[in-house]
Parts: C-alpha cells; sequence; structure tokens
C-alpha cells in the first residue's frame, strides 16, 4: 500500500530533538511567562488592598455588591478585547497587557479582601481598641492577620487564572509561554504547544500549592484547626 | 506576533486628546456602515456564529457537567474532586487548549466546540455540587422526617434550594465561554474575534477596535441576561430569604 509521502512524515506531539536544542527558548519564555504574571499579581494586591481596608473601614457591608460591581463589570469583558481596545493608546507591549491582567486581579483580590476583613469579630475589634491599639496598628496587627487566610486564597484564584490568560497576549506580542503556542500554531509544529501548554499548567499548580504552603506558613495560629 | 511592534498604529499617537475622537468617529462610521451589516462577514452574521458555538458548549457543558455535580453534592462523595476540577480548569490555558483541538481535529466548528465545552465544564461541576452541599441538613431532615423519598427530596427540596448557585455556575461558565469563543478565530473559526484577529493582522485599527467593542458589549449583555434569568429561576421562598452575597459562584477566567 503507497501511502501518500506526507503521510510519512509524522509529527510527533513532542520532538525531543527540537526540545533538547531549544531549552533557552522556552526557557525565556517561561521567564516573561514568571515575570507577566507577577506584575499583574502584585499590581492587582497593590490597588485592591488599599481600596478593601477604606472599603471596610468606611463603607457599609450593604454597599459590597455595588462596590464589587465596578470592578465585576470589567472582569467579564474578555481580555482579548480589552487588548484590543487599549492597542491604539497604549500600543503592543507590556503595559497593555497589564492594564486588563491587573483589573481582574482586583477584583479577585478585593473581593477577598473584604471577605476576610468584613468577618473580623466585632468582639476581637472591641478588645484590641480596649487594649489600647491605635487604628493604624490594629489594622496592621490584628485584622490584617486574621484576613490573611482569605487573602492568600484570593491570591491562589489570582495567581492560577493569571498564568492562563497570559498566554492570550502573544497576540499582542508577548505571550510567555503563548509565544511558543502561537509558534505550534502558525508552524502547525506540535512540539511548541505541547510543551508550552503543558508548562503553563504545571506553572499554575506549582504556583497555586506554593502559595498555599506560604500562606499556612503566614497564619502558624489557625493550623491544626 | 502579528505584525511588528514599531509598524504604523494609529495616524497621531501620541496625543491622546485629538486621537481618542479620531477614534471613536472612524469605530462610529466603521458600525453604521451598511456593509458590515451584511453578508457572511456582516455582524449579523457573525454574531449568531459566536452565540451557536457558545450555545452549543454550554447546553453539552450543562449536559455533563450538571448530573455530575448535583450526583455528586447529594451524595456527599468526592467532595476533593468537585472542589479541584474547578482549580484545575482554572489552571488550563485557554489558548493552548484551542490550538491542541485545532490540530486534532482540523478546520470547523469541531475543534472550538470541544474545547469551549472543555472549559464550560469545571465551573459547572464545582458550583453545583457546593450548591448541593449547602442546603441545610435540618432542611434535608424535616423532609425526611414528612415522608420525601430520595427522588422526591432532591427534585422538590434540595434542586429548587441549590437553583440560585446552580445558575451562577452556569452563568460564570457562559461568560467564560462566550469571551473564549472570541479565540476561535486564532484557529480560523467565527465569531465576532474575527474583527479583532482580521483588524490585527491586516493593521486595521477601525475593525480590531470594532470588533472589540462588540465582543465587549456580548459578554456583558450575557453576563447580566444569564443574572435576569436567574433572578426569574430563584423561587419565591428562597429570595424572601434574603441570600447573602457571599454565596458568589467560584471566580473563573480564562480569557
Amino acid at each position: 500500500m503507497a501511502a501518500p509521502v506526507f503521510l510519512d512524515i509524522v509529527d510527533p506531539w513532542v520532538n525531543w530533538d527540537w526540545l533538547s536544542t531549544h531549552i533557552p527558548t522556552v526557557l525565556a519564555a517561561l521567564g516573561q511567562h514568571v515575570t507577566l504574571t507577577a506584575i499583574a499579581v502584585a499590581g492587582g494586591l497593590a490597588i485592591s488592598l488599599p481600596l478593601g481596608i477604606a472599603a471596610n473601614r468606611w463603607t457599609n457591608l450593604h454597599l459590597r455588591p455595588a462596590e464589587l460591581a465596578v470592578f465585576g463589570g470589567f472582569y467579564t469583558i474578555p481580555s482579548i478585547a480589552l487588548f484590543a481596545l487599549l492597542i491604539p493608546y497604549t500600543g503592543l507591549g507590556t503595559v497593555t497587557a497589564e492594564i486588563p491582567l491587573i483589573g481582574y486581579n482586583v477584583l479577585i483580590l478585593l473581593r477577598n479582601i473584604l471577605v476576610g476583613l468584613d468577618a473580623v469579630p466585632r468582639d476581637v475589634i472591641d478588645a484590641a481598641d480596649g487594649m489600647g491599639y491605635r487604628p493604624l496598628a490594629r489594622l496592621l496587627r490584628i485584622e490584617l492577620p486574621l484576613a490573611l487566610p482569605a487573602i492568600f486564597a484570593g491570591l491562589r484564584v489570582a495567581t492560577v487564572s493569571t498564568i492562563g490568560i497570559v498566554t492570550i497576549t502573544a497576540v499582542i506580542g508577548l505571550g510567555g509561554l503563548g509565544q511558543l503556542i502561537y509558534k505550534g500554531l502558525i508552524e502547525s509544529f506540535h512540539t511548541p504547544l505541547v510543551v508550552a501548554t503543558v508548562l503553563s499548567i504545571l506553572l499554575a499548580l506549582v504556583a497555586d500549592v506554593a502559595l498555599a504552603g506560604v500562606g499556612r506558613l503566614a497564619v502558624p495560629w489557625s493550623r491544626g484547626a | 506576533m502579528l505584525r511588528s511592534r514599531e509598524s504604523g498604529a494609529w495616524p497621531s499617537r501620541g496625543h491622546e486628546g485629538p486621537e481618542a475622537v479620531a477614534i471613536v468617529e472612524s469605530v462610529m462610521r466603521w458600525l453604521a456602515d451598511p456593509a458590515h451589516w451584511q453578508g457572511s462577514d456582516g455582524i449579523p452574521t457573525r454574531l449568531a456564529q459566536h452565540l451557536q458555538l457558545s450555545g452549543e458548549s454550554v447546553a453539552i457543558g450543562a449536559l455533563i457537567a450538571l448530573p455530575i455535580g448535583i450526583g455528586l453534592g447529594h451524595f456527599g462523595r468526592f467532595g476533593n474532586l468537585a472542589i479541584n476540577i474547578s482549580n484545575v480548569g482554572r489552571a488550563v490555558p485557554s489558548f493552548g487548549i484551542l490550538v491542541i483541538a485545532f490540530q486534532v481535529f482540523g478546520l470547523g466548528d469541531l475543534p472550538i466546540v470541544i474545547a469551549l465545552t472543555a472549559l464550560a465544564i469545571p465551573p459547572m461541576v464545582t458550583n453545583s455540587y457546593v450548591a448541593l452541599r449547602e442546603v441545610d441538613p435540618d432542611v434535608k431532615d424535616a423532609a425526611r422526617g414528612m415522608g420525601y423519598r430520595r427522588w422526591a427530596q432532591l427534585l422538590r427540596i434540595e434542586l429548587p434550594l441549590a437553583v440560585p448557585l446552580i445558575m451562577a455556575g452556569i452563568r460564570t461558565s457562559a461568560v467564560q465561554v462566550v469571551a473564549t469563543a472570541a479565540l476561535a478565530a486564532l484557529i480560523a473559526g467565527g465569531g465576532l474575534g474575527r474583527y479583532i484577529i482580521d483588524g490585527l493582522a491586516q493593521q486595521d485599527y477601525t475593525k480590531e477596535f470594532a470588533g472589540a467593542l462588540l465582543v465587549a458589549v456580548l459578554a456583558l449583555a450575557t453576563e447580566a441576561s444569564l443574572w435576569g434569568v436567574e433572578q426569574l429561576l430563584v423561587p419565591r421562598g428562597i429570595r424572601l430569604l434574603q441570600v447573602p452575597a457571599s454565596r458568589q459562584a467560584t471566580a473563573f477566567k480564562t480569557a
């Protein structure tokens, strides 16, 4: 049976020869992926933490759905649409990539920061006041530590989601591991596609487990509870 | 990379004020142009494709995910599996899954629907599981005491009480599927994402911007309309209970 020639050259899912000679390429993509993710999560935390503290201190619980809805609308808009809307203003590159990513993380983190801070029992706050804590000391040493488990839960969701969405920034010239997925798409070459997808999943799972571990270390008093 | 970074953007870059106005004007002209409202690349066709791809994927996903989540929640088994499926689902890059499906199944709607269905399943499993687990055990005891059999208890007591969170899970899935369907254009699919991807490739930034607006509006409309359906489906008894806002669906974003 004479099979057509092109069927003889089957592209394997992972061509180990290509991979062994392209390890620097893969590592560079992984490095960009980690950087883009770190900026997005750190930026999200830097914005959501003051917002959350202010909302917890000065606004009523009944306003929570309205406050979160402001960022909920932004969260609903697909990343590809936000990238495309930003390109005329911020061009192709990191700024265009990070604005949506940071905005998404603000919603996730704000929601969790408020869940954590709003749940600090009234008795605990009264006790702290009675012991002579000033507002700032009470926030830093009583309220935020008690909210840490909820904040870490938010950080895990934010980090894992961001790692997935970063691949889409390939359409604006970045992408991290998404660059390799894009390469796999335009060249119909399976290896970078599969390697990048698997690495992206592994990166997300490793980050999730690591943050869970750090979160546990950060609240030693709740261990064994 | 679809085009090099230094190639021209909008005519007058760097002048935010007039430039912003120029963009809005040209996008409005594009959207108002009757030529963009007819034919195989017209907005109605692209919208129909987008809704069809998303609708099929959410429907197939719901048929698979809801029985699993409701079953696991009702019997209280494999809770870790039900919860962790969302964590793992979140870790899967939608772009990678779409391209892999494209390489396996080739051109057409099939790879898109398969990839979108896979993305639609996790939030629906997790949220329907949690919805059933959160039904007050006292209520279940009372139902049993009143003589409800297992199926009657599930259908007439547990499911109505679980409706808000189950619906929130479906809404979360649907919004993500609509968002991810915009990426289908990258693997030669249809839908509104075509304008974004074609606009970028052709350096037609008016088309790209108009497409982004359409995709954003569609995602927001999906969220709003499913939220409306949710309100209609919530049994009156639960609405009177004023379920707290903390009973939100697990956050899930893939695109």
